[in-house]
C-alpha cells in the first residue's frame, strides 16, 4: 500500500510531463492528453494498491493515458474528423525535430507561446509540464482557485482555436521566445524552492531538478545567451544549498544559520564559473539582465565561508543594480534584507514599510518585518508580525521556522 | 486554416495604404506563397447601415453597430498552417500598413 503511494508519488514526478506531451503530439490536443494523463494516474492509484506496481510505471501509464483518451474521443465521435485534421496540421512531419530533441521541450514552448499572457504561460507550464494541480499553481500566483482553473481552460482552448504549433520555433525565432520560457522555469523553480501546501513536501526537489534540466538544455542550444547562462547560474547556486536549507526535523534554516559546509560544492562551482564567464561579457559592455545580476548575488553569499565574510556592500550595489531593471516591490524588499546588515535594521525597516501597501499579503514581508523588529528589541510588534507571516505562509519548513523564532521571543 | 487580420484605427495615426506599391508587393508576396485569401480596404464607419430583419419588420440602422474609439480600417484574410506563421505575416502587414493589427484564427 505505502510502497504504491511512493511509486505513484515517483511516476508523477518524473511521467507526468512525458505522457501529457506524448499524448499532445499523438492527438493534437492538449486538452484530450490533459485530462487523460489525469486520468490515467487517477487510475494508478485505484489498481497499483491492489494489482502491485507494473515494471515499467511510465509505459503503462502512458499506454492507459492512450486508451483513455481514445475513450474520451469516440464519446464525442462527432469530433473524429476534426481531430485527424487537427492532427496533421498540427505537427511536425516525423524527422523535423529541432536541435533540442526533447518532446517536453515541445509542450513547453507551446505553453510559453508568446501570444498567451504571461501569466497564463506560467500557469499552463506549471499544469502541462510540472504537473502542479490548479490549487498549487493559484498558491504560487496569490489567486483563486476557480480563477486560475478558468484562466487555464481559456488558454488550452486558445492554443486550440489559434492554432499555435506544437513544436521547438525555428532557429531564428528562438532567442525572443527563450526569454519567456525562462521567466517560466524560474517560477517553477521557485515552486520547487519553496513548495507550498500542508502535505507537500518542504523542498521538491523534483521541480527545481526539472527546472534545471530544463535550463541546462537550453543552454546548451544558446551558451551566447546570457540571460540563460544567468538563471542557470542562479538556480545551481540556490540548489547547491538545498540539503543545508531544510534541518533534519524539518524547519527552514536561514542563510546565516547554515552549515555552509554542506552546500554542494561542485554546483557552487559550477555556478561560480557561469557567473565569472558573465562578469567577464559584462566588463566588455554587455548590459547584464535580471538573472545573472541575481546569479551575481547569490555568487557573493555562496563565497563567503562564514556569513559574517558576506560583502554585503556588493550585494546592496547589485540591487541597486537590480532595482534599476526591475522595480518591484519583491526585489525591494529583498534588497532591505541586505541594508539591514549594511545599515542596520532601523533603516531597513524603514524600507520595508514603505512597501506595506502592495506586500500585506505576502508572508516574506512580515517574516522580513517580524526579524527587523525583533533585533531592534520591539518583541510585541515583532510577535503580531510573525503571526501574521505564519498565517501567510505555505511552506511547511517555513512555518515551523517562523514558529520557533516567534516562541523564542521574551 | 485561415486567419482575418484586421487593421485597427487606434487614433496614433491612420493606418492605411499610405504607399499602395508596398502594399501592393507585400500582397503580392502573399499569392505568391499561397497565404494570401483577400484584402481589401474599408470606407469611414459613418458610412455603415445594420439591417436587422429577424422580427416582423425589416429594422435598418444608420451608422455602425458599435460606436468606438477603434475601429477596422480594412482587412486580410490569410491561409497559414499555423499561428507562427500567420503571426509572422502579420508582423509584416503591419510594417507595410502603418497599423496596428488583430490575428483572430477563423472558426474553421
Amino acid at each position: 500500500m505505502h510502497e504504491a503511494g511512493e511509486a505513484i508519488a515517483q511516476a508523477h514526478r518524473e511521467e507526468w510531463a512525458r505522457v501529457v506531451a506524448a499524448l499532445t503530439r499523438r492527438f493534437g490536443d492538449l486538452d484530450v492528453a490533459e485530462e487523460a494523463a489525469a486520468e490515467a494516474f487517477a487510475t494508478a492509484v485505484e489498481r497499483w494498491p491492489a494489482d502491485g506496481v507494473p515494471p515499467n510505471p511510465g509505459a503503462w501509464l502512458t499506454t492507459t493515458a492512450n486508451r483513455k483518451a481514445i475513450d474520451r474521443i469516440r464519446r464525442e465521435n462527432k469530433r473524429d474528423d476534426k481531430q485527424k485534421e487537427a492532427q496533421l496540421l498540427y505537427d511536425d512531419p516525423p524527422g523535423t525535430l529541432g536541435a533540442i530533441d526533447d518532446e517536453r521541450l515541445r509542450l513547453i514552448f507551446t505553453c510559453a507561446h508568446p501570444a498567451l499572457a504571461m501569466e497564463t504561460r506560467v500557469a499552463l507550464t506549471l499544469r502541462m509540464v510540472g504537473g502542479l494541480t490548479v490549487p498549487e499553481i493559484a498558491r504560487a500566483f496569490l489567486v483563486h482557485e476557480t480563477g486560475m482553473g478558468q484562466r487555464i481552460t481559456r488558454a488550452k482552448a486558445k492554443i486550440k482555436a489559434a492554432r499555435i504549433p506544437y513544436r521547438v520555433p525555428s532557429a531564428k525565432d528562438l532567442p525572443a521566445r527563450v526569454s519567456g520560457v525562462l521567466a517560466v522555469l524560474f517560477l517553477i523553480f521557485n515552486e520547487g524552492y519553496l513548495a507550498t501546501g500542508p502535505d507537500t513536501d518542504p523542498v521538491r526537489h523534483d521541480l527545481t531538478a526539472e527546472a534545471i534540466r530544463l535550463t541546462r538544455l537550453i543552454h546548451a542550444l544558446l551558451p551566447e545567451d546570457g540571460e540563460v547562462a544567468g538563471l542557470l547560474a542562479l538556480m545551481l547556486l540556490t540548489e547547491a544549498r538545498r540539503t543545508a536549507r531544510v534541518s533534519a526535523n524539518g524547519e527552514l534554516v536561514a542563510l546565516d544559520e547554515q552549515d555552509r559546509g554542506a552546500w554542494d560544492a561542485a554546483l557552487v562551482a559550477e555556478g561560480h564559473r557561469l557567473v565569472r564567464e558573465r562578469l567577464a561579457a559584462a566588463a566588455a559592455g554587455v548590459a547584464p539582465g535580471r538573472y545573472q545580476i541575481l546569479a551575481a548575488i547569490s555568487a557573493v553569499h555562496t563565497s563567503a565561508r562564514d556569513v559574517r565574510d558576506t560583502d554585503w556592500s556588493q550585494v546592496v550595489a547589485l540591487y541597486d543594480q537590480l532595482v534599476r531593471l526591475d522595480p518591484s516591490p519583491i526585489i525591494a524588499l529583498n534588497r532591505a534584507v541586505a541594508v539591514a546588515e549594511l545599515d542596520g535594521p532601523e533603516v531597513a525597516l524603514a524600507a520595508v514599510d514603505r512597501l506595506e501597501d502592495k506586500l500585506a499579503g505576502y508572508h516574506a514581508y512580515h517574516a522580513t518585518r517580524a526579524d527587523l523588529l525583533r533585533r531592534l528589541g520591539r518583541s510585541h510588534k515583532s510577535r503580531a508580525a510573525y503571526d501574521k507571516a505564519i498565517e501567510l505562509a505555505g511552506n511547511t519548513a517555513e512555518i515551523a521556522y517562523l514558529t520557533r523564532r516567534r516562541d523564542e521571543l521574551g | 486554416m485561415q486567419y482575418m487580420v484586421s487593421v485597427i484605427q487606434d487614433g496614433k495615426g491612420s493606418p492605411g495604404p499610405s504607399d499602395m506599391a508596398a502594399v501592393g508587393a507585400f500582397n503580392e508576396r502573399l499569392k505568391a506563397a499561397g497565404h494570401w485569401v483577400f484584402a481589401n480596404g474599408l470606407a469611414e464607419p459613418a458610412a455603415a447601415s445594420v439591417v436587422d430583419n429577424r422580427g416582423d419588420e425589416l429594422v435598418v440602422t444608420d451608422g455602425p453597430f458599435l460606436e468606438t474609439k477603434e475601429y477596422v480600417v480594412g482587412l486580410w484574410i490569410m491561409q497559414a498552417p499555423d499561428l507562427d506563421v500567420a503571426l509572422r505575416l502579420a508582423a509584416e502587414a503591419s510594417k507595410v500598413c502603418d497599423g496596428k493589427l488583430e490575428v483572430r484564427p477563423c472558426a474553421s
